[in-house]
């Protein structure tokens, strides 16, 4: 179920250059799946709309959510000074959330490319597989990497090649010889386009999550739509509404 | 006390309703509110057939408000009757249906097709959407393009009709006119006003279609002096809408001369405000006394 309710900050910490790691104690935690995410508001009546930020981690005693964003615009440089005790609200949880049964057993690639890194981490977490993780970073700044050492082997590349391989997530899979029956992947536009390629080619499936300018993040206002191969069930035209159709989709049915 | 209102001989429970386009057909927003609260659902826009919309990105945030671009993105009026209406039906409200088109055969296809539908109790006529660039906006802001659809549509249309109106024009008052003199049954305003933003990092328009329609908090000030204008020019009642997010400011429009009120892009902020404006309108009427509500309709001196 849906809500819209105040979250307490329990703490919160930069740990790269403008990307911050949030943690709020939430009953929305109890309901969070891995590739969710939720709307968090600016207390600010000039930045109305809330800014969706994928989940990054659930505490064990889901109690508790964490979320890692990077500072994008007023929202999220408001949300950055948030301290321990402050109070801040959300809208959740929002959106489909990654197949957690279609990798059951098989060898799986999570692709995690910049701030699409977060959400990967509970996916690494609750997935049943065997996980290749791969993480693409701009620069040495590898934030969250080592969280998922307990999750699968860590593969990690950099565009300026201070860590692992020199290039992007695709160039690690290549150099490491690494194969997979399905990919999971999260992070910018063309790294997702050139996973789709990649997963087409081999015949496998892929899911990416995808983000777009949102308003009301539950379905209402259309402003979130991807572009899909098929005429979509719900809206009946090429369009499918990635906060509730998505954000995860099979990247065969999206046109990105 | 008396929360009800009458909307060309249709009776509303109070006075609160629904943005159209904002509420989507009250499906998404039954998670958070009690649609049988409601005086009103106003569904998103339905035209004859499927429309795709404009191209991505089509939502901006602005200083107290947005900009959106959506192109009217609708599954077309058959699917809309085997769906929405369905699902509306079990719901203790009144069904206004919100009919977009590119030529006036489109709207009156709409219209007939929801001729037989007594569910449905009002038909709210978007002539106004700023962001469909073939037709549609070019109906809502000449008076005597205005004042020809909204005669076509009259004579179509079983159920009463509600001109919506345009903010981009030059005199309110005049279009007002023109649509209560071709038959209209009551009118709504503002839609959004036109605007535009540019993302001056990357030196390009925040959204695909450059300009957009605006609407929250920002612009609410123009729209109840609309109202206002709109509601002394014509005998017929006025639904008023444009950034309202609270009890107060539904109370305003209705001081202005607004008969009823929508919530349009504060449901996208709050997804509870509709409940909220509905409690907060009580609440306003028991600490001034009113005993009716219809009492403070254009009461302002």
């Amino acid at each position: 179920m849906k809500e819209k309710s105040t979250a307490k900050v329990l703490s919160q910490q930069e740990i790269a250059p403008r990307i911050y790691d949030l943690w709020l104690e939430t009953a929305l935690a109890a309901q969070a799946k891995p590739g969710q995410f939720i709307g968090v508001y600016p207390g600010n009546a000039a930045t109305l709309l809330p800014r969706p930020i994928s989940i990054c981690e659930v505490n064990g005693e889901r109690t508790a959510l964490r979320i890692v964003y990077r500072i994008a615009g007023k929202g999220t440089a408001e949300f950055s000074a948030l301290r321990e005790n402050d109070r801040v609200d959300i809208l959740g949880t929002l959106g489909n959330g990654f197949p957690l049964e279609e990798g059951r057993g098989k060898h799986c690639f999570l692709i995690g490319g910049g701030i699409g890194v977060p959400p990967i981490l509970q996916l690494a977490k609750k997935l049943e597989g065997d996980k290749a993780i791969i993480l693409g970073y701009r620069d040495g700044n590898l934030f969250l990497a080592e969280d998922f050492a307990k999750y699968g082997q860590v593969y990690v590349a950099t565009e300026d090649g201070s860590e692992g391989t020199k290039g992007n997530v695709l160039d690690t899979i290549a150099e490491n010889a690494l194969e997979a029956d399905i990919i999971y992947a999260c992070g910018p536009m063309p790294m997702l386009r050139a996973v789709k390629q990649y997963a087409a080619e081999r015949g496998i499936r892929a899911y990416i999550s995808l983000e777009e300018h949102m308003a009301c993040g539950v379905g209402a206002c259309l402003g979130c739509v991807v572009k899909t191969k098929e005429a979509n069930p719900h809206s009946h035209v090429h369009n499918a509404r990635i906060c509730t159709d998505g954000p995860v989709f099979d990247a065969e049915e999206v046109d990105i | 006390m008396d929360t009800q209102v009458n909307i060309a001989g249709v009776t509303l429970k109070n006075p609160v309703m629904t943005g159209s386009g904002t509420f989507g057909s009250g499906m998404e927003y039954s998670e958070f509110v009690d649609l049988n609260c409601l005086g009103a659902v106003v569904t998103k826009g339905v035209a004859n057939v499927p429309w795709p919309g404009n191209p991505t990105p089509r939502v901006a945030e602005v200083y107290g408000g947005m900009l959106n671009a959506i192109g009217l993105q609708n599954p077309g009026i058959d699917v809309f009757l085997e769906r929405d209406i369905p699902f509306l039906k079990q719901y203790d409200t009144k069904i206004i249906v919100n009919i977009c088109g590119k030529t006036e055969e489109d709207y009156l296809e709409v219209v007939e097709k929801l001729a037989d539908e007594p569910a449905v109790a009002l038909l709210e006529i978007n002539v106004s959407c700023p962001n469909v660039k073939e037709g549609a906006i070019a109906f809502g802001q000449k008076a005597d393009a205005l004042y020809h659809i909204t005669g076509q549509i009259r004579k179509k249309a079983r159920q009463p009709i509600i001109m919506k109106l345009s903010p981009n024009v030059t005199d309110i008052a005049e279009m007002a006119r023109a649509a209560e003199a071709a038959g209209a049954d009551a009118l709504s305003l503002i839609n959004t006003l036109t605007g535009m933003k540019i993302d001056i990092h990357r030196r390009c328009f925040a959204l695909a279609n450059k300009t957009g329609g605006m609407s929250g908090p920002a612009i609410k000030p123009v729209a109840v002096r609309m109202v206002y204008q709109a509601a002394h020019a014509v005998k017929l009642p006025v639904i008023g809408m444009g950034g309202i997010a609270t009890a107060e400011d539904a109370i305003e429009f209705i001081l202005a001369g607004a008969t009823a009120v929508s919530i349009g892009a504060m449901n996208f902020v709050d997804p509870y405000t509709t409940v909220k404006v509905i409690r907060g309108i009580e609440d306003y009427m028991r600490t001034y006394n009113v005993e009716n509500i219809t009492d403070l309709i254009g009461a302002v001196e």
